[in-house]
């Protein structure tokens, strides 16, 4: 297994306080393994919000189910490090990885409906969490729930603290979801697609609401989307996600600046913009995603890639192209030159901006 | 733009009008005689036309009864009143063994390529099924006409007698687009065609639904939430909420000149994939709160509740959709132009139910500045 260089973000000196290195998933399944995640290596400063951006299959969630303990062990194999403030978390006994789900490391689910159970009151299921972990008494552990849906925006919480899930509308149940989540004030919180289900009104609402609620309790934020547009506004640092790998990683003004991986910029002119001019066609990107099955042998990109043709000797066919620093703090995982790659990132740019056409 | 040029020249025919279509889903009471107590105004009144070879996209949050409109044009739900016009023909007022050779001129594509195809019948089987309810035999035969239309859509007609599991998403949705094109139909509703699938997919299926009503002139009633898709799409745009159409004009109308509030609350929700552009976003709304419940619909104008520019006479008037620019029509009593909106409004909703002098709180955080957004990125 080739050695890969974990990423420093911000390149500080001190260990970060959260550190994937070479994180790999694989299910063994009939028609054979599945490479769900394959040599993930990331790191995140405590406060700081990383969104991971990929498509389905791409790996994003597998790699943030992994953080959050939630692989079962038997089914997958599982390798590589996982370190969150100062513990090795793939090494951890269950017992004490329990421990630290909830308390120390919370998750939001895209779909609410089916993460919160529908016997239960909203209230009674916030007030297990606290007491999952914490010695508090049933009276203080509710009024810290009503304390807390009030504090993610739920009206009437006196009253919506004893509804059950299916009385509340999409949005309500979201924000009864954040507030399940940050009950034990995690440090660490993964959203997954947490604005998937919701129509775009109640998705500003949630967006404000968790980076307002990250600003007051500094917690480190990792959100997996397929949007790219919701990145944009929330997130310090993006890593983006193709066939189980990361192709390119820096921060979010570099990225929407200047990004290089021919896959980012695939995205980014495939998806119809309100800024922009209005371009007769979208340029999508051609075929479809790689099954896991059977990813290509090089780079997983090639097949769908225009520009691999222009590398030497079918490298990218062949060989696996590592995620390389590009300039400082900006990673990308291709075969192609440096000044290459930033002429084709300019052309592209150019034709999205409405600049030659 | 060759496209509305040519429409320019020559009118192109009217496909679809519809007037005044309502569809109310009955509330019953429990009990042991169930009792209808109320009705969910789903469709409240809306009027729409649609030309040949046009695009209408009709947006909206869930709830605002878009997919209901949808269904109800294509007669799946009957529609509690109101006339609907294809083609010329009236068809509200048929039964459904008289609808069936109607259905040839108006077709439907789902959102959900995964439930929307029999998992037990072949592709071929699936684009061949309207052929045979139809009785249509094209010249050349059945199968003949599918493995045309696969290849039209972009799959390989060597996938015939494949099954639905076998393909990804975006091959799904060329099935359901093949199957929906395979009589040549006037009309297809387009239910969120694109809204399940990757976004590097989406693009392909957009193209591809453009191209095919460039090359047999179909109407598209296009139905989605997602903003930047309609704006890709569609000729002219109808903004629904709670029912009823609250904005309608020409695409560039309705992106760059809106006048209802609900419609600058909405554009100003769309994220935008550039942090520089999003920090200088003129406007940003922020609505709280959820659509209110369409059982119990606000008095007055059913967006009031959540509302910038609500006054009282919003809770006791219904403001019509009238025209105020040639071909912009616009159901509000307080318009206001793009720049006159304030840089930033917190709207916290009221209550439906609550007294009619109660218009929501507006904090209107910062007052407007005008900040031009930097220059694209070299």
């Amino acid at each position: 297994m080739i050695e890969e260089r974990i990423a420093p973000i911000r390149g500080s000196l001190e260990r970060p306080f959260l550190s994937v290195t070479n994180l790999s998933v694989s299910f063994p399944t009939e028609d054979g393994l599945v490479q769900a995640v394959d040599g993930v290596s990331l790191s995140l400063e405590r406060g700081k919000t990383l969104a991971i951006v990929g498509e389905s299959g791409s790996g994003k969630s597998v790699t943030a189910q992994a953080i959050m303990g939630l692989v079962n062990r038997k089914a997958a194999k599982v390798s590589g490090e996982i370190w969150l403030d100062g513990q090795e978390l793939l090494r951890l006994p269950q017992d004490e990885v329990q421990e630290l789900m909830g308390s120390e490391i919370a998750m939001i689910f895209q779909d609410p409906m089916s993460s919160l159970h529908p016997f239960y009151r909203i209230g009674d299921q916030i007030v297990e969490a606290i007491q999952a972990h914490r010695q508090l008494g049933p009276k203080e552990a509710r009024a810290e729930t009503i304390e807390m849906l009030r504090h993610v925006g739920i009206p009437a919480v006196e009253r919506r603290v004893d509804a059950y899930p299916h009385q509340l509308s999409g949005g309500m149940r979201q924000r009864v979801m954040i507030a399940m989540a940050l009950i034990n004030s995690p440090q660490l919180l993964i959203a997954d697609e947490p604005t998937t289900a919701l129509d775009v009104t109640v998705q500003a609402q949630i967006l404000e609401l968790i980076s307002s609620l990250q600003d007051e309790f500094g917690t480190t934020v990792i959100l997996i989307t397929h949007d790219l547009g919701i990145v944009a506004d929330v997130a310090d640092d993006v890593a983006v996600m193709y066939g189980g790998r990361i192709v390119e990683l820096a921060s979010t003004t570099t990225l929407y600046d200047r990004p290089e991986m021919p896959y980012t910029l695939g995205l980014l002119s495939s998806v119809p913009r309100m800024d922009r001019k209005l371009p007769e066609r979208l340029d999508p990107i051609r075929g479809n995603p790689p099954s896991p099955i059977k990813l290509p042998k090089g780079c997983v990109f090639q097949p769908r890639c225009d520009y691999w043709e222009r590398v030497p000797g079918d490298a990218c066919k062949t060989d696996r192209p590592e995620l390389l620093e590009s300039e400082p703090d900006h990673f990308v995982r291709c075969h192609l030159k440096i000044e290459e790659r930033q002429q084709i990132s300019r052309d592209v740019r150019q034709i999205l901006a409405g600049g030659t056409q | 733009m060759t496209l509305e040029t040519s429409q320019l020249e020559t009118p192109a025919k009217e496909v679809l009008r519809v007037t005044d279509l309502r569809t109310y889903f009955p509330v019953r009471s429990r009990g042991i005689i169930p009792r209808t107590v109320g009705a969910v105004k789903a469709v409240d009144g809306i009027d729409l036309r649609l030309n040949g070879a046009e695009t209408l996209g009709l947006v909206g949050e869930s709830g605002s009864g878009k997919t209901t409109a949808a269904r109800s044009i294509l007669m799946l739900v009957r529609p509690t009143a109101g006339k609907i016009e294809l083609d010329g023909q009236e068809i509200t007022s048929l039964s459904s063994r008289a609808l069936t050779p109607i259905r040839r001129k108006a077709q439907m594509i789902f959102q959900d390529p995964y439930n929307a195809l029999n998992p037990r019948h072949t592709v071929g089987g699936i684009i061949s099924a309207p052929f045979k309810v139809q009785g249509v035999v094209p010249a050349g035969g059945i199968k003949n006409a599918v493995l045309e239309l696969m290849e039209r859509v972009g799959l390989n007609p060597e996938h015939y007698n494949r099954y639905p599991n076998e393909f990804s998403g975006g091959q799904r949705q060329r099935i359901g687009v093949a199957r929906a094109i395979a009589l040549r139909p006037k009309l297809i509703v387009c239910d969120e065609p694109v809204s399940a699938l990757d976004v590097s997919i989406q693009a392909q299926i957009l193209n591809l639904l453009r191209d095919l009503q460039r090359e047999f002139g179909i109407a598209y009633l296009f139905v989605a939430h997602d903003l930047a898709v309609v704006r890709q799409i569609s000729h002219r745009v109808a903004v629904m909420y709670l029912g009823k159409i609250m904005e309608t004009a020409s695409r560039e109308v309705i992106y760059s000149t809106p006048l209802h509030p609900y419609t600058h609350s909405l554009l100003s929700a769309v994220p935008i994939p550039d942090p520089k552009r999003q920090a200088h976003r003129k406007t940003r709304i922020v609505l709280h709160g959820d659509l209110p419940s369409p059982i119990d619909p606000p008095s007055g104008c059913v967006f009031r509740t959540r509302c910038f520019q609500a006054q009282e006479r919003c809770a006791v008037e219904v403001p019509p959709l009238v025209e105020l620019a040639p071909g912009h029509h616009v159901a509000c009593h307080f318009p206001i132009a793009v720049e006159d909106l304030p840089a930033r409004v917190e709207v916290k909703a009221v209550a439906a139910g609550a007294a009619i002098d109660v218009t929501p709180e507006v904090e209107v955080v910062e007052a407007r500045q005008e900040t031009a957004p930097p220059a694209p990125n070299p």
